[in-house]
Protein backbone atom coordinates (compact mmCIF):
# COMPACT_ATOMS: atom_id res chain seq x y z
CA UNK A 1 0.00 0.00 0.00
CA UNK A 2 0.93 3.31 -0.62
CA UNK A 3 1.82 5.58 2.47
CA UNK A 4 0.72 8.43 0.56
CA UNK A 5 -2.31 7.73 -0.76
CA UNK A 6 -3.18 6.39 2.74
CA UNK A 7 -2.13 9.59 4.26
CA UNK A 8 -4.21 11.98 1.94
CA UNK A 9 -7.48 9.68 2.09
CA UNK A 10 -7.18 9.70 5.62
CA UNK A 11 -6.59 13.58 6.23
CA UNK A 12 -9.50 13.90 3.67
CA UNK A 13 -11.70 12.07 5.29
CA UNK A 14 -10.69 13.85 8.16
CA UNK A 15 -12.14 17.40 6.89
CA UNK A 16 -15.66 15.34 7.07
CA UNK A 17 -14.74 14.42 10.38
CA UNK A 18 -14.13 18.02 11.54
CA UNK A 19 -17.37 18.81 9.73
CA UNK A 20 -19.73 17.22 11.96
CA UNK A 21 -17.85 18.19 14.95
CA UNK A 22 -18.47 21.83 13.94
CA UNK A 23 -21.94 21.72 12.56
CA UNK A 24 -23.10 19.64 15.27
CA UNK A 25 -21.64 22.53 17.94
CA UNK A 26 -22.43 24.97 15.77
CA UNK A 27 -26.19 24.18 16.59
CA UNK A 28 -26.51 21.91 19.71
CA UNK A 29 -24.99 24.38 21.78
CA UNK A 30 -27.23 27.23 21.04
CA UNK A 31 -30.40 24.55 21.20
CA UNK A 32 -28.98 22.69 24.24
CA UNK A 33 -28.98 26.39 25.76
CA UNK A 34 -33.01 26.72 24.61
CA UNK A 35 -33.35 23.00 26.38
CA UNK A 36 -31.86 24.13 29.60
CA UNK A 37 -34.67 26.99 29.31
CA UNK A 38 -37.48 24.51 28.75
CA UNK A 39 -36.04 22.37 30.95
CA UNK A 40 -36.24 24.98 33.43
CA UNK A 41 -39.87 26.28 32.32
CA UNK A 42 -42.68 27.31 34.92
CA UNK A 43 -45.09 25.41 32.53
CA UNK A 44 -45.13 21.87 32.77
CA UNK A 45 -46.45 22.05 28.76
CA UNK A 46 -42.74 23.07 27.83
CA UNK A 47 -41.20 21.25 30.70
CA UNK A 48 -42.36 17.61 30.26
CA UNK A 49 -41.57 17.48 26.53
CA UNK A 50 -38.36 18.81 26.78
CA UNK A 51 -37.36 16.24 29.77
CA UNK A 52 -38.62 13.35 27.55
CA UNK A 53 -36.43 14.62 25.18
CA UNK A 54 -33.64 14.82 26.91
CA UNK A 55 -34.42 11.31 28.55
CA UNK A 56 -34.53 9.95 24.88
CA UNK A 57 -31.60 11.00 23.80
CA UNK A 58 -29.31 10.57 26.94
CA UNK A 59 -31.22 6.94 27.24
CA UNK A 60 -30.80 5.64 24.10
CA UNK A 61 -27.13 4.44 21.85
CA UNK A 62 -26.31 7.57 19.83
CA UNK A 63 -25.52 4.86 17.27
CA UNK A 64 -29.23 3.56 17.20
CA UNK A 65 -30.10 6.63 16.96
CA UNK A 66 -28.28 7.90 13.78
CA UNK A 67 -29.51 4.28 12.65
CA UNK A 68 -33.16 5.61 13.34
CA UNK A 69 -32.54 8.63 11.48
CA UNK A 70 -31.12 7.69 8.50
CA UNK A 71 -33.06 4.37 7.69
CA UNK A 72 -36.44 4.79 10.10
CA UNK A 73 -37.14 8.15 9.14
CA UNK A 74 -38.63 7.05 5.51
CA UNK A 75 -40.70 4.60 6.80
CA UNK A 76 -42.27 6.88 9.52
CA UNK A 77 -42.14 10.22 8.21
CA UNK A 78 -41.62 9.82 4.47
CA UNK A 79 -38.41 11.80 5.23
CA UNK A 80 -34.87 9.90 3.40
CA UNK A 81 -32.01 12.30 4.89
CA UNK A 82 -29.16 11.72 2.75
CA UNK A 83 -25.59 9.98 4.87
CA UNK A 84 -24.04 12.97 6.06
CA UNK A 85 -27.39 15.44 6.80
CA UNK A 86 -28.65 12.30 8.67
CA UNK A 87 -25.35 11.93 10.91
CA UNK A 88 -25.52 15.80 11.35
CA UNK A 89 -29.75 15.67 12.86
CA UNK A 90 -28.43 12.86 15.11
CA UNK A 91 -25.38 14.25 16.35
CA UNK A 92 -26.70 17.90 16.99
CA UNK A 93 -30.18 16.07 18.66
CA UNK A 94 -28.34 14.24 20.97
CA UNK A 95 -25.55 16.22 21.92
CA UNK A 96 -27.74 19.15 22.66
CA UNK A 97 -29.61 16.66 25.15
CA UNK A 98 -26.51 16.66 26.56
CA UNK A 99 -25.45 20.48 26.60
CA UNK A 100 -29.12 21.24 27.73
CA UNK A 101 -28.02 19.26 31.19
CA UNK A 102 -24.95 20.73 31.33
CA UNK A 103 -25.93 24.95 30.97
CA UNK A 104 -28.71 23.89 33.41
CA UNK A 105 -26.25 22.82 36.02
CA UNK A 106 -24.06 25.64 35.09
CA UNK A 107 -27.32 28.18 35.76
CA UNK A 108 -28.76 26.63 38.47
CA UNK A 109 -25.38 27.25 39.83
CA UNK A 110 -25.19 30.94 39.82
CA UNK A 111 -25.78 32.56 43.22
CA UNK A 112 -29.56 33.31 43.49
CA UNK A 113 -28.65 36.33 44.68
CA UNK A 114 -27.04 37.50 40.98
CA UNK A 115 -30.26 37.30 39.76
CA UNK A 116 -32.25 39.50 42.71
CA UNK A 117 -29.00 42.02 42.14
CA UNK A 118 -30.12 42.17 38.13
CA UNK A 119 -33.79 42.25 39.15
CA UNK A 120 -33.33 44.96 41.26
CA UNK A 121 -31.23 47.58 39.41
CA UNK A 122 -33.87 46.47 36.73
CA UNK A 123 -32.44 44.59 34.18
CA UNK A 124 -35.12 42.65 31.82
CA UNK A 125 -34.64 39.11 32.08
CA UNK A 126 -32.91 38.91 28.79
CA UNK A 127 -30.55 41.69 29.88
CA UNK A 128 -30.00 39.38 33.11
CA UNK A 129 -29.47 36.76 31.14
CA UNK A 130 -27.15 37.28 28.85
CA UNK A 131 -25.02 40.13 30.55
CA UNK A 132 -25.04 38.92 33.97
CA UNK A 133 -25.74 34.98 34.35
CA UNK A 134 -24.33 33.82 31.17
CA UNK A 135 -20.79 34.65 31.17
CA UNK A 136 -20.75 33.27 34.84
CA UNK A 137 -22.26 29.85 33.71
CA UNK A 138 -19.67 29.95 30.41
CA UNK A 139 -16.66 29.91 33.08
CA UNK A 140 -18.43 27.32 35.29
CA UNK A 141 -19.27 25.08 32.73
CA UNK A 142 -15.82 24.61 30.95
CA UNK A 143 -14.53 21.85 32.41
CA UNK A 144 -17.67 19.46 31.60
CA UNK A 145 -18.05 20.53 27.95
CA UNK A 146 -14.36 19.97 27.46
CA UNK A 147 -15.01 16.23 28.34
CA UNK A 148 -18.45 16.79 25.85
CA UNK A 149 -16.25 18.62 23.01
CA UNK A 150 -13.34 15.30 23.41
CA UNK A 151 -16.00 12.63 23.27
CA UNK A 152 -17.92 14.33 20.65
CA UNK A 153 -14.41 14.37 18.41
CA UNK A 154 -14.40 10.38 19.01
CA UNK A 155 -17.99 9.88 18.33
CA UNK A 156 -17.95 11.59 14.82
CA UNK A 157 -16.22 7.68 13.92
CA UNK A 158 -20.07 6.50 15.09
CA UNK A 159 -21.38 8.05 11.33
CA UNK A 160 -19.66 4.95 10.15
CA UNK A 161 -22.70 2.88 10.47
CA UNK A 162 -24.66 4.40 8.19
CA UNK A 163 -21.90 4.77 5.72
CA UNK A 164 -20.43 8.35 6.09
CA UNK A 165 -16.67 8.93 4.93
CA UNK A 166 -15.00 9.82 7.34
CA UNK A 167 -11.80 9.12 9.26
CA UNK A 168 -13.02 5.74 10.74
CA UNK A 169 -14.64 4.90 7.71
CA UNK A 170 -11.78 5.32 5.21
CA UNK A 171 -9.29 3.85 8.03
CA UNK A 172 -11.30 0.36 8.27
CA UNK A 173 -11.75 0.35 4.68
CA UNK A 174 -7.91 0.77 4.04
CA UNK A 175 -7.38 -1.90 6.94
CA UNK A 176 -9.60 -4.53 5.20
CA UNK A 177 -8.60 -4.33 1.71
CA UNK A 178 -4.57 -3.61 2.72
CA UNK A 179 -4.38 -6.28 5.28
CA UNK A 180 -2.57 -4.31 7.76
CA UNK A 181 -3.16 -2.60 11.13
CA UNK A 182 -1.45 0.64 10.60
CA UNK A 183 -3.75 2.64 9.27
CA UNK A 184 -5.68 2.00 12.56
CA UNK A 185 -2.39 3.45 14.63
CA UNK A 186 -2.59 6.83 11.80
CA UNK A 187 -6.08 7.35 12.60
CA UNK A 188 -5.22 7.07 16.50
CA UNK A 189 -3.16 9.67 15.88
CA UNK A 190 -5.40 11.81 14.32
CA UNK A 191 -7.85 11.49 16.85
CA UNK A 192 -5.52 12.24 19.29
CA UNK A 193 -3.98 15.49 17.62
CA UNK A 194 -7.59 16.95 17.50
CA UNK A 195 -8.40 16.30 20.90
CA UNK A 196 -5.35 17.63 22.04
CA UNK A 197 -6.21 21.15 19.91
CA UNK A 198 -9.77 20.75 21.58
CA UNK A 199 -7.77 20.30 24.72
CA UNK A 200 -6.04 23.51 24.54
CA UNK A 201 -8.19 25.50 23.84
CA UNK A 202 -10.31 24.78 26.28
CA UNK A 203 -7.11 25.85 28.50
CA UNK A 204 -6.84 29.13 26.92
CA UNK A 205 -10.83 29.52 27.68
CA UNK A 206 -10.28 28.59 31.57
CA UNK A 207 -7.25 31.16 31.59
CA UNK A 208 -9.22 33.85 29.76
CA UNK A 209 -12.31 33.68 32.48
CA UNK A 210 -9.81 33.36 35.29
CA UNK A 211 -9.14 36.91 35.73
CA UNK A 212 -12.07 36.81 38.51
CA UNK A 213 -13.80 34.78 41.48
CA UNK B 1 -46.73 62.95 51.50
CA UNK B 2 -44.92 59.40 52.46
CA UNK B 3 -42.69 58.52 50.09
CA UNK B 4 -43.40 54.81 50.86
CA UNK B 5 -46.49 53.38 52.36
CA UNK B 6 -46.97 50.13 53.11
CA UNK B 7 -50.22 48.74 54.48
CA UNK B 8 -51.37 45.19 56.58
CA UNK B 9 -48.65 43.12 54.38
CA UNK B 10 -49.30 39.27 55.14
CA UNK B 11 -47.32 36.81 53.41
CA UNK B 12 -46.71 32.96 54.02
CA UNK B 13 -44.18 30.31 52.86
CA UNK B 14 -45.81 26.80 52.65
CA UNK B 15 -48.30 27.52 54.87
CA UNK B 16 -46.25 29.52 57.43
CA UNK B 17 -47.27 33.16 58.52
CA UNK B 18 -43.89 35.28 58.16
CA UNK B 19 -45.69 38.54 58.11
CA UNK B 20 -48.85 38.87 60.10
CA UNK B 21 -49.97 42.25 58.86
CA UNK B 22 -47.24 45.09 58.60
CA UNK B 23 -47.95 48.42 58.36
CA UNK B 24 -45.11 51.07 57.98
CA UNK B 25 -44.82 54.35 56.51
CA UNK B 26 -41.42 57.03 55.42
CA UNK B 27 -41.38 60.29 55.02
CA UNK B 28 -38.64 61.45 52.62
CA UNK B 29 -35.25 62.10 53.97
CA UNK B 30 -36.21 59.72 56.84
CA UNK B 31 -34.34 56.69 58.17
CA UNK B 32 -36.42 53.71 59.12
CA UNK B 33 -34.54 51.22 60.94
CA UNK B 34 -36.47 47.30 61.78
CA UNK B 35 -34.77 45.80 64.24
CA UNK B 36 -35.57 42.48 65.54
CA UNK B 37 -34.34 38.52 66.14
CA UNK B 38 -33.15 36.30 63.37
CA UNK B 39 -36.62 34.81 61.38
CA UNK B 40 -38.59 37.83 62.55
CA UNK B 41 -39.67 38.45 59.17
CA UNK B 42 -37.50 41.83 58.50
CA UNK B 43 -35.89 40.46 55.59
CA UNK B 44 -38.82 39.10 53.98
CA UNK B 45 -40.66 42.62 54.36
CA UNK B 46 -37.80 44.56 52.28
CA UNK B 47 -37.93 41.65 49.88
CA UNK B 48 -41.72 42.23 49.57
CA UNK B 49 -41.02 46.00 49.07
CA UNK B 50 -38.55 45.52 46.08
CA UNK B 51 -40.59 43.38 44.27
CA UNK B 52 -38.26 39.92 44.85
CA UNK B 53 -40.91 38.20 46.81
CA UNK B 54 -45.06 38.71 45.83
CA UNK B 55 -47.07 39.94 48.91
CA UNK B 56 -49.91 37.66 49.90
CA UNK B 57 -52.64 40.58 50.48
CA UNK B 58 -52.18 44.48 51.78
CA UNK B 59 -50.88 47.66 50.50
CA UNK B 60 -47.59 49.36 48.98
CA UNK B 61 -47.55 52.57 47.79
CA UNK B 62 -44.24 54.01 46.16
CA UNK B 63 -44.08 57.88 45.62
CA UNK B 64 -47.76 57.61 44.87
CA UNK B 65 -47.41 54.65 42.65
CA UNK B 66 -49.12 52.04 43.94
CA UNK B 67 -47.42 48.94 43.59
CA UNK B 68 -50.26 46.23 44.66
CA UNK B 69 -53.71 46.20 46.94
CA UNK B 70 -55.87 43.86 47.98
CA UNK B 71 -58.58 42.79 45.77
CA UNK B 72 -62.42 42.38 45.78
CA UNK B 73 -61.10 38.49 46.59
CA UNK B 74 -58.89 39.34 49.26
CA UNK B 75 -55.70 38.13 47.20
CA UNK B 76 -53.18 40.57 45.90
CA UNK B 77 -53.99 42.69 43.30
CA UNK B 78 -50.31 43.57 41.38
CA UNK B 79 -50.45 46.96 39.51
CA UNK B 80 -48.97 46.51 35.39
CA UNK B 81 -46.08 45.61 35.14
CA UNK B 82 -45.03 49.16 33.89
CA UNK B 83 -46.10 50.89 37.00
CA UNK B 84 -44.14 47.71 38.80
CA UNK B 85 -40.64 48.21 37.04
CA UNK B 86 -40.76 52.35 37.45
CA UNK B 87 -41.73 51.81 40.93
CA UNK B 88 -38.49 49.23 41.04
CA UNK B 89 -36.49 51.95 39.70
CA UNK B 90 -37.21 53.58 42.16
CA UNK B 91 -35.93 51.96 44.68
CA UNK B 92 -32.14 50.53 45.82
CA UNK B 93 -31.23 47.78 47.64
CA UNK B 94 -27.85 46.68 49.11
CA UNK B 95 -27.71 43.20 50.21
CA UNK B 96 -26.44 41.23 53.03
CA UNK B 97 -23.80 39.03 50.84
CA UNK B 98 -22.92 41.95 48.52
CA UNK B 99 -24.16 40.01 45.05
CA UNK B 100 -21.66 42.28 43.15
CA UNK B 101 -21.35 40.65 39.81
CA UNK B 102 -17.71 39.05 39.53
CA UNK B 103 -17.39 39.13 36.05
CA UNK B 104 -17.40 43.12 35.77
CA UNK B 105 -14.77 45.04 37.39
CA UNK B 106 -16.21 47.43 39.80
CA UNK B 107 -16.48 50.53 36.97
CA UNK B 108 -18.51 48.54 35.17
CA UNK B 109 -20.36 47.07 38.26
CA UNK B 110 -21.56 50.37 39.16
CA UNK B 111 -22.32 51.44 34.93
CA UNK B 112 -24.20 48.18 33.77
CA UNK B 113 -27.28 49.39 35.11
CA UNK B 114 -27.61 53.48 34.12
CA UNK B 115 -26.39 52.39 30.52
CA UNK B 116 -28.30 49.56 30.01
CA UNK B 117 -31.64 50.09 32.24
CA UNK B 118 -31.69 53.70 32.16
CA UNK B 119 -30.03 54.08 28.84
CA UNK B 120 -27.48 56.84 30.00
CA UNK B 121 -24.58 57.65 27.78
CA UNK B 122 -21.44 55.22 28.78
CA UNK B 123 -19.12 58.05 29.59
CA UNK B 124 -21.64 59.82 31.73
CA UNK B 125 -22.60 56.74 33.82
CA UNK B 126 -18.58 56.54 34.21
CA UNK B 127 -18.18 59.93 34.91
CA UNK B 128 -20.55 59.75 37.52
CA UNK B 129 -19.20 55.71 39.02
CA UNK B 130 -16.31 57.64 39.30
CA UNK B 131 -17.56 60.17 41.53
CA UNK B 132 -20.00 57.44 43.65
CA UNK B 133 -16.11 55.87 44.19
CA UNK B 134 -14.65 58.86 44.88
CA UNK B 135 -17.28 59.41 47.96
CA UNK B 136 -16.74 55.82 48.85
CA UNK B 137 -12.65 56.12 49.59
CA UNK B 138 -12.46 53.66 46.55
CA UNK B 139 -11.26 55.65 43.11
CA UNK B 140 -7.81 53.33 43.12
CA UNK B 141 -10.08 50.37 42.84
CA UNK B 142 -12.13 50.83 39.33
CA UNK B 143 -10.07 48.37 37.75
CA UNK B 144 -10.71 45.90 40.48
CA UNK B 145 -12.67 42.98 40.15
CA UNK B 146 -15.12 42.41 43.31
CA UNK B 147 -13.24 39.09 44.46
CA UNK B 148 -9.95 41.37 45.23
CA UNK B 149 -11.44 43.22 47.60
CA UNK B 150 -12.52 43.09 50.86
CA UNK B 151 -15.52 42.58 51.98
CA UNK B 152 -16.11 46.30 53.67
CA UNK B 153 -15.00 47.29 49.94
CA UNK B 154 -17.33 45.09 47.85
CA UNK B 155 -20.27 46.65 50.07
CA UNK B 156 -19.11 50.06 49.54
CA UNK B 157 -19.32 49.35 45.97
CA UNK B 158 -22.45 47.87 46.21
CA UNK B 159 -24.12 50.97 47.97
CA UNK B 160 -22.43 52.91 45.11
CA UNK B 161 -24.00 50.37 42.05
CA UNK B 162 -27.33 51.14 43.91
CA UNK B 163 -26.89 55.21 44.09
CA UNK B 164 -25.86 54.86 40.37
CA UNK B 165 -29.50 54.38 39.50
CA UNK B 166 -30.07 57.57 41.49
CA UNK B 167 -33.24 56.28 43.39
CA UNK B 168 -35.74 57.56 46.26
CA UNK B 169 -35.14 55.04 48.48
CA UNK B 170 -32.53 52.96 49.53
CA UNK B 171 -33.04 49.89 51.73
CA UNK B 172 -30.25 47.89 53.31
CA UNK B 173 -30.96 44.28 54.24
CA UNK B 174 -28.80 43.66 57.14
CA UNK B 175 -25.61 45.52 55.38
CA UNK B 176 -22.84 44.59 58.03
CA UNK B 177 -24.23 41.07 58.82
CA UNK B 178 -21.52 39.64 56.61
CA UNK B 179 -18.49 41.74 57.57
CA UNK B 180 -16.50 41.87 60.64
CA UNK B 181 -16.47 44.35 63.33
CA UNK B 182 -14.20 46.63 61.72
CA UNK B 183 -15.51 46.67 58.52
CA UNK B 184 -19.01 47.37 59.92
CA UNK B 185 -17.64 50.10 60.98
CA UNK B 186 -16.70 50.98 57.54
CA UNK B 187 -19.95 50.74 56.26
CA UNK B 188 -22.35 52.22 59.21
CA UNK B 189 -20.14 55.14 58.94
CA UNK B 190 -20.97 55.62 55.09
CA UNK B 191 -24.50 54.94 55.87
CA UNK B 192 -24.54 57.44 58.53
CA UNK B 193 -23.03 60.10 55.91
CA UNK B 194 -26.14 59.10 53.52
CA UNK B 195 -28.39 60.11 56.50
CA UNK B 196 -27.20 62.85 56.81
CA UNK B 197 -26.94 63.85 52.98
CA UNK B 198 -30.88 63.70 53.78
CA UNK B 199 -31.31 59.96 51.52
CA UNK B 200 -34.56 57.77 52.19
CA UNK B 201 -33.41 54.93 53.90
CA UNK B 202 -35.24 51.64 54.90
CA UNK B 203 -32.01 49.81 57.03
CA UNK B 204 -32.62 46.52 58.27
CA UNK B 205 -30.29 45.64 61.40
CA UNK B 206 -28.90 44.64 64.02
CA UNK B 207 -26.94 47.09 64.93
CA UNK B 208 -28.23 48.33 67.28
CA UNK B 209 -26.25 52.08 68.23
CA UNK B 210 -26.69 52.66 64.93
CA UNK B 211 -30.40 52.12 64.86
CA UNK B 212 -30.30 54.22 67.97
CA UNK B 213 -28.35 57.52 66.77
CA UNK B 214 -29.10 57.48 63.09
CA UNK B 215 -32.70 56.48 62.79
CA UNK B 216 -35.48 58.90 62.60
CA UNK B 217 -38.02 56.20 63.04
CA UNK B 218 -37.29 52.49 64.67
CA UNK B 219 -39.59 49.46 64.01
CA UNK B 220 -39.05 46.30 66.34
CA UNK B 221 -40.41 43.01 64.76
CA UNK B 222 -41.13 39.54 66.31
CA UNK B 223 -42.75 37.05 64.91
CA UNK B 224 -44.29 38.16 61.48
CA UNK B 225 -45.78 41.44 63.08
CA UNK B 226 -44.73 44.77 64.18
CA UNK B 227 -43.85 44.93 67.45
CA UNK B 228 -42.88 48.57 68.71
CA UNK B 229 -42.61 51.67 66.36
CA UNK B 230 -41.35 54.72 67.83
CA UNK B 231 -38.69 56.91 67.22
CA UNK B 232 -35.47 55.98 68.78
CA UNK B 233 -35.76 57.36 72.12
CA UNK B 234 -39.74 55.89 72.05
CA UNK B 235 -38.32 52.44 71.25
CA UNK B 236 -35.24 52.40 72.92
CA UNK B 237 -35.22 53.77 76.64
CA UNK B 238 -39.50 53.48 76.95
CA UNK B 239 -40.56 50.43 74.86
CA UNK B 240 -43.64 49.28 76.14
CA UNK B 241 -43.74 45.97 75.32
CA UNK B 242 -42.39 42.91 77.40
CA UNK B 243 -40.79 41.15 74.23
CA UNK B 244 -38.74 44.62 73.17
CA UNK B 245 -37.28 45.16 76.70
CA UNK B 246 -36.30 41.60 76.49
CA UNK B 247 -34.80 41.84 73.22
CA UNK B 248 -33.18 45.34 74.06
CA UNK B 249 -31.76 44.16 77.35
CA UNK B 250 -28.61 42.97 76.30
CA UNK B 251 -28.05 45.70 74.25
CA UNK B 252 -29.09 48.38 77.17
CA UNK B 253 -26.75 46.70 79.50
CA UNK B 254 -23.81 49.76 80.57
Amino acid sequence: MSYTVLLLQMLDASLMTLRIFFVTLIFSLPLGLLAAAGRMSRFRAIRIPVSIYILLMRGTPLMLQLLFIFYGFKPIFGIQFNRVPAAEVAFILNYAAYFAEIFRGGIAGVPRGQREAAKVLGFTRGQTFFRILLPQVIKSILPPMSNEFITLVKDTSLAEVIGVVELLKVTSDWVSSAVSMVPFAIAGVFYLIMNAVVTRCFGAAEKHYSYYR
Amino acid sequence: MPILTAKGIHKSFGGEEVLKGISLSVEKGEVLAVIGPSGSGKSTLLRCITQLETVDNGEITVCGDTLVTTGPDGSASYSSRAVCSRIALRMGLVFQNFNLFPHFSVLRNITEAPVCVLGKPKGEAEAKARSLLAKMDLSDKENAYPCQLSGGQQQRVSIARALAMDPDILLFDEPTSALDPELTGEILNVMRSLASEHMTMVVVTHEMAFARDVADQVIFMADGSIVEQGTPEQVFVHAQNERTRAFLARFNQP
